[in-house]
């Protein structure tokens, strides 16, 4: 019983469990803490240690800190989480060896860990990594145009690194617990980034309204887990899953009710209808580089708590939570794609179609089929780098002040910056779903898991709604190649109106267009490793050989928490 | 703790989270819209230590403190953020926070 209160402790604040379970006086109680693999968390550590220490590290600096010095550590801290999942997905995935490097595993497969508050398998692996990439493509985005808005200094970087280490907790979390504390930890970070240009009055506003809305849709998703805390004896994953296997409870209000809140809680974060108001104005306001991890990370985040708590847990449930999301879906996809054609600004125009892009991945996951959640990995893998391209574009073409965001800023653009119109185009081509673009596979796996679960009308719905986005995205493709001088009235555009284009976003959007028409021309790269992300529910096994110290109070120790 | 308490407890929780979700909608001072929030998150504890109670389980106990330190670091930023707005537009509502739309 008191093995499950250190069953809700962050693993980070138990580095001295093992060794308070050695004080063996008789008549007090013996608390042995939960082992934990290190090795396992280490993503997660490398994300929030390399950005604690960043911000350490900067206020020691004497003098100004080295041009990008702060861009270049951050790529190199992501990088370093996003190669330290490999070692895992190996043994997750039972594989015998990396490379030259010959593991010896006693253990494969999907494992949980810290007392069962996280789980390590193939999808919290995935998400891991395409988080990692979306801090990548925001520190890359965010040099240049830090220096050009005079906002310079290790912030913007250590804040997206806090808020991915909260990405990652909710990707890995087997705990409702842990999933809110870890959607708190991305979403405090994110209000403070929405915020962060002083300057700009709509940047304030936009981090007002985040926060207030975000943070009353929290309320929700906190009393929505009190209320399946109540009817199922538990917060934890595994042991929900065994109470519903076991009770299947019919007509349990508390359920329904706990299920719904926590569901509006998660639909707020990935901005579904009718959930979606905030979304439009905090992406035209937010700092477009902060715009950009918002709509990739923030979203990767919020559909892994989703696919968690609905497909993994509540799977056998589903006759239940189905017609719900169902319903967000068709929501999402048409009123995103309806509202996207009759705005002005391109940030704005970006914001509804990520919000249509928000139903497709709600489409994958009312499928609840291990297709679905193929669909859902490989959607959310792909988006991250089509929507972190786009706005890359928009950062470069929002010009000092970062305000220049209307339709008729991107006049031209073929002629001044042919490079980067063309990235432009690549980018918005694969979010409409052309062919030989990843996003092509994107929406045809999202449609064919839909299909497969007899969601017809619902993948009609889908592909009707691909139509109408598509016409927003030749919208934006048909300014870019206006030149302004054809009525005579205006200046034309041509070279001599180039933008500047900073090396390291630059660097982002090659990125973005190698890796879109990569997975577009060899789509089984990714779709390999999104099969095999698979999430796992696992119960926490207490392994023996760490039982040294406390082994009188820990053979009560397994996780059946609370029941 | 007999069930009937225990329903008290639940239904008090309820009507505070109510109290709380609608003061976020109707009032327009941020500062009082914060507080809302902050009484929204403790209805929850509530519910949270009752349902602990009920189930005879100490977790319902500990995530409480879990969600202090959030709703802590949350009014934290809160803050942050209202003193920015204040600083630029002296005695601003959330009325005023209209230059984003379409």
């Amino acid at each position: 019983m008191i093995a499950s209160l250190f069953a809700q402790v962050d693993p980070s604040m138990l580095r001295g469990g093992d060794v308070t379970s050695g004080a063996l006086n008789t008549g007090i109680v013996h608390v042995a803490g939960p082992s934990i693999d290190w090795l396992a968390l280490l993503p997660l550590l490398i994300l929030l240690v390399g950005g604690l220490l960043t911000l350490t590290f900067s206020s020691f600096l004497k003098t100004r800190a080295p041009k990008s010095l702060f861009t270049w550590t951050t790529v190199a801290i992501a990088v370093a989480a996003a190669i330290s999942v490999v070692p895992m997905w190996a043994r997750v995935q039972g594989w015998g060896s990396v490379l030259w490097w010959n593991l010896d595993q006693a253990h494969t497969g999907p494992f949980s860990t810290a007392g069962g508050a996280v789980g390590i398998d193939g999808f919290s692996l995935f998400i891991t990594v395409v988080l990692c990439a979306g801090v990548v493509l925001a520190a890359l985005l965010a040099d240049g145009f830090l220096r050009r808005e005079s906002m310079t200094g290790p912030e913007f970087y250590v804040l997206v690194l806090l808020s991915a280490v909260g990405g990652v907790i909710m990707a890995m979390s087997n705990d409702l617990i842990v999933l809110f504390i870890g959607l708190e930890t991305l979403s405090i970070a994110v209000y403070v980034l929405a915020g962060m240009n002083l300057r700009r009055v709509q940047s304030q506003e936009s981090g007002m309204k985040y926060f207030i809305l975000g943070a009353f849709s929290s309320a929700f998703l906190l009393y929505g887990i009190a209320m399946l805390y109540g009817a199922t004896g538990s917060t934890n994953f595994v042991d929900i899953r065994d109470f519903m296997s076991a009770v299947v409870p019919i007509h349990n209000g508390l359920l329904l009710v706990g299920l719904v809140l926590v569901l509006v809680g998660l639909a707020f974060k990935i901005s579904a209808v009718p959930f979606h108001a905030w979304s439009p104005d905090v992406y035209d306001g937010a700092p477009t580089p902060a715009t950009a991890w918002m709509a990739s990370g923030v979203k990767a985040a919020a559909v892994a708590g989703l696919v968690r708590v609905f497909m993994l847990t509540f799977s056998n449930y589903s006759s239940t939570w189905k017609p719900i999301v169902y319903v967000l879906a068709i929501l999402s996809m048409v009123v995103g794609a309806a509202l996207a054609i009759v705005q002005s600004n391109v940030k704005r125009m970006l914001a509804y179609s990520s919000i249509s892009h928000a139903g497709f991945i709600l489409m994958a996951i009312q499928a609840n089929s291990a297709n679905g959640i193929t669909a859902a990995a490989f959607y959310v893998a792909v988006y991250t780098f089509m929507v972190a391209g786009s706005f890359g574009v928009a950062t470069i073409v929002g010009r000092k002040g970062d305000g220049n965001h209307q339709l008729s800023d991107y006049k031209g653009l073929v002629r001044s910056n042919p490079w980067l119109a063309g990235s432009f185009i690549v980018m918005l081509l694969a979010q409409a779903g052309v062919p030989f673009t990843a996003g092509f596979f994107a929406k045809f796996l999202a449609i064919t898991a839909a299909a497969d679960a007899h969601a017809v009308p619902l993948a009609i719905i889908a592909m009707v709604s691909a139509v109408i986005s598509a016409f927003l995205y030749l919208r934006i493709i048909v300014a870019m190649f206006m030149s302004g001088g054809d009525d005579g009235t205006e200046d034309v555009v041509d070279r001599s109106n180039r933008l500047r284009v900073p090396f390291a976003a630059g660097l982002a959007i090659g990125i973005c267009v190698v890796v879109t028409v990569g997975y577009g021309i060899f789509p089984d790269l990714l779709l390999q490793p999104a099969r095999n992300a698979t999430p796992a529910a696992v119960q926490y096994e207490r392994p023996t050989d760490s039982l040294s110290l406390g082994a009188a109070g820990s053979s009560t120790g397994s996780t059946t928490a609370g029941r | 703790m007999g069930s009937n308490l225990s329903l008290a407890y639940l239904m008090l929780s309820a009507i505070l989270f109510v109290i709380g979700g609608v003061g976020v909608l109707i009032r327009r001072n941020p500062l009082v819209m914060i507080m809302c929030v902050e009484l929204m998150l403790n209805a929850v504890n509530l519910s949270f230590v009752t349902f602990g109670k009920m189930l005879d389980d100490i977790s319902g106990q500990i995530i409480v403190f879990f969600v202090m330190v959030v709703a802590a670091a949350e009014v934290v930023v809160g803050l942050a953020l209202i003193v920015a707005m204040a600083r630029r537009r002296p005695g601003a509502t959330a009325d005023d926070l209209r230059t984003l739309r379409g």
